[in-house]
């Protein structure tokens, strides 16, 4: 495995592209990427320090737990308080801020909230806790619908009845076309890599046939994303955008045609609220009807707080690419990876917790 | 021993138990003038007018990893604080706050290996306490230490770096991120290859080495919790210079390293418990290597940045693929209770 790495990271190769864009860039460029694990990557690896001036990186609504609204959470610090209620989450949400709260502050008032890594668990702890209404929170794109899926088939073989889905998973399309509609200035999109292993290259095909804007779907490593912002600029300088894989040792055109199957077998499409970005339709994912009795919205009854929104927090504006980490207020002030205000510095994969932890305040 | 086999709350009565652990394993492992003495307070003699001071609380979890123990750590930690700034460390203190039902075998082992690296590292275990609490109030052994060292004038300035001026070079005694993965792995039990070691030591021998070829050293300290980066962005914290680390320089183990690519941390910013990190004057440089590379706990000892003018107050990283970015103080947790 480390010399699969090395080869990704190899210096001489990754100065030899970036002197490659310097010499064919001509004008400015900005490039867009939506997904959490390039927002770190680029970051950490200094990508950024490597390319001319006139290529300017944005970084969109690539985080899931970043764009989650924040009623989500409300609701999910509401199940919490209900007695027979376990709350089964992965650990990047427990620190979202809700309207009043977080999970982790209710944790550390003994409500029942279980960090888990995956949704096997969840059914796990639903399956050793009978008495327990289990909800497992789902949340991410296409890369983590699947497992929720497939937790929901699991609990229908198991037989288990006390296993809910609280749903806020979200397709990433319906994202990337709104902030063109929204004018939102992108010259081309770093597609993401591993929501792409599922989905495969479709999803992308109206972004340069109705927008005229490229697609390169990219590794995570410094040699990946060098050569996909090399490949964006030339379908840029040759005006001749499409999608493209550039990470061809993961991601096939097709996608995984067994996890898609499974999503749209459990799932089905509606129209969902994004933090920043408003209602977009068809983006979220709710269970199909023969799933009600999971679905933790429609079988649990629960009294939710008004929604409370933050003044002078711009993640909203921060996720469209509108602006940056250091245009806001309290960045660095009262919002801090300690102390967070908005979700894109809860999350590890948000911009602005990037943008912290490696660009400074 | 005795027939007993585990810790019970009469241990930690004072009474006849207690008197009993004591002799029997703490004072005839630890021995030495002062301890043997059993006075409520160790009576000391010491050298100098300056001391360097320090305590510690050793909580880590497991408590036997690749590598050591957590009386190992509790000795290599106390001895380090203090040598890095620059003093002479003598004495320690070491108070025990153990599990009923702690298996005595597993006592007697901690205490063993904790009197074995005290004589390793030339310092008496010369008082200490012993408490036993009620099962499930404390997670198996809990240790705190004092440490005592002689600080001698000339090392005053060690400890807040002072002296430090651009053009002074940053050097490291081996690889990073061992300790905190070793527990890592320890704790998940991942069956690897090559078991991730520890790297916890005492680095006051190394450090005797340091200062006996420089009288130019202007910054040391050990990488414990929060790691390299940690050390480097404290280093120039509010400071009219900045701090330039290479990369490429860095030694990272290869288990660390895919540990880490795994679990998705950073080497930089993971717990090390046997690490030096040094500043010094450039012409120094070379004669403090080679003292190092002669020194068990320096052979992969290198320069791993230097002290510039650009970006005061703040530290730099130049990456291993040629670009750049900075290196910021860990926000957030990492791994608990990894010391």
């Amino acid at each position: 495995m480390i010399k699969y790495i090395d080869e990704y990271r190899d210096k001489e190769l990754v100065l030899k592209i970036a002197a490659e864009i310097r010499r064919i860039s001509s004008r400015p460029l900005r490039f867009m990427e939506v997904c959490g694990g390039h927002t770190m990557a680029i970051q950490k690896f200094g990508i950024p320090s490597l390319l001319p001036e006139t290529i300017e990186l944005l970084s969109g609504p690539g985080c899931p737990v970043c764009v989650t609204d924040r009623k989500f959470i409300d609701t999910a610090i509401a199940f919490s308080r209900l007695e027979d209620v376990i709350i089964t989450t992965y650990g990047d949400l427990i620190r979202v801020p809700g309207s009043s709260s977080t999970l982790d502050e209710e944790k550390g008032k003994g409500r029942k909230i279980r960090i888990v890594y995956s949704v096997l668990d969840a059914l796990e702890i639903a399956r050793e806790n009978p008495d327990s209404k289990v909800i497992f929170l789902g949340v991410g794109f296409e890369t983590t619908t699947p497992s929720s899926a497939a937790g929901i088939t699991n609990a229908t073989r198991m037989g288990l009845n006390n296993f809910y889905l609280y749903s806020s998973h979200k397709v990433m399309p319906p994202a990337m076309t709104a902030l063109i509609d929204e004018g939102v200035k992108i010259d081309g999109y770093i597609a993401p890599g591993h929501v792409s292993t599922i989905t495969g290259t479709k999803i992308y095909d109206d972004i340069p046939e109705k927008y005229g804007l490229g697609c390169v779907i990219s590794g995570f490593e410094p040699l990946d994303l060098m050569q996909s912002i090399l490949m964006l600029t030339r379908q840029k300088e040759r005006e001749e955008p499409k999608v493209e894989i550039q990470y061809k040792r993961a991601v096939m055109q097709e996608g995984n045609i067994k996890a898609q199957k499974l999503v749209e077998d459990v799932f089905e499409p509606c129209d969902d609220w994004w933090r920043g970005l408003g209602v977009l339709p068809g983006s979220g994912l709710n269970l199909r009807q023969e799933y009600e009795n999971m679905d933790a919205a429609k079988a649990i009854a629960v009294e939710v707080e008004n929604t409370r929104e933050d003044r002078g927090c711009i993640c909203g504006e921060i996720l469209k690419g509108l602006k940056t980490p250091s245009d806001c207020k309290l960045f660095g002030k009262a919002c801090m990876p300690g102390d967070p205000v908005g979700a894109c510095m809860v999350s590890n994969e948000g911009a602005c917790a990037a943008w912290y932890r490696y660009k400074g305040t | 021993m005795g027939k007993e086999e585990r810790i019970r709350l009469g241990h930690g009565s004072g009474g006849k138990l207690t008197h009993e652990l004591i002799d029997n394993l703490f004072v005839k492992y630890f021995s030495n003038p002062e301890l043997d003495r059993q006075t409520d307070a160790a009576l000391l003699r010491l050298p100098k007018k300056q001391l360097a001071f320090t305590t510690d609380a050793f909580v880590v979890d497991p408590i036997f990893f690749p590598g050591g123990d957590i009386g190992k750590l509790a000795v290599c930690g106390t001895v380090n604080d203090v040598a890095v700034s620059g003093a002479n460390p003598l004495y320690l203190s070491a108070a025990f706050i153990i599990e009923e039902g702690f298996p005595l075998k597993d006592l007697e082992d901690i205490v063993k290996s904790m009197a074995s690296e005290a004589r390793s590292a030339g310092v008496s275990i010369v008082t200490g306490d012993t408490k036993v609490v009620n099962k499930g109030h404390c997670d198996k052994v809990f240790i705190t230490t004092t440490g005592i060292g002689s600080l001698p004038e000339e090392h005053l300035h060690i400890s807040e770096g002072m002296n430090t001026v651009v053009g002074d070079k940053i050097i490291i005694n081996g690889s990073i991120g061992d300790h905190g993965m070793a527990i890592m792995s320890a704790r998940n039990e991942l069956k690897l290859n090559a078991p991730l070691l520890s790297d916890c030591a005492s680095l006051n021998g190394l450090i005797s080495r340091i200062t006996s070829v420089s009288s130019n050293i202007r910054f040391m300290r050990d990488a414990t919790r929060g790691g390299l980066a940690t050390v480097v962005t404290e280093l120039c914290q509010g400071k009219d210079f900045g701090v330039s680390v290479s990369e490429e320089n860095l030694l990272v183990n290869e288990g660390v390293r895919g540990m880490c690519e795994l679990l998705g941390f950073d080497p930089m910013y993971v717990a090390n418990e046997g690490k030096l990190v040094l500043v010094a004057a450039s012409e120094d440089a070379d004669n403090i290597l080679k003292a190092m590379h002669d020194h068990e706990h320096g052979k992969d000892a290198r320069i791993i940045g230097e002290i510039v003018a650009e970006h005061p107050g703040k530290a730099w990283l130049n990456t291993a693929v040629g670009g750049n970015r900075i290196i910021d103080m860990l926000a957030g947790e990492q791994l608990p209770r990894i010391c």
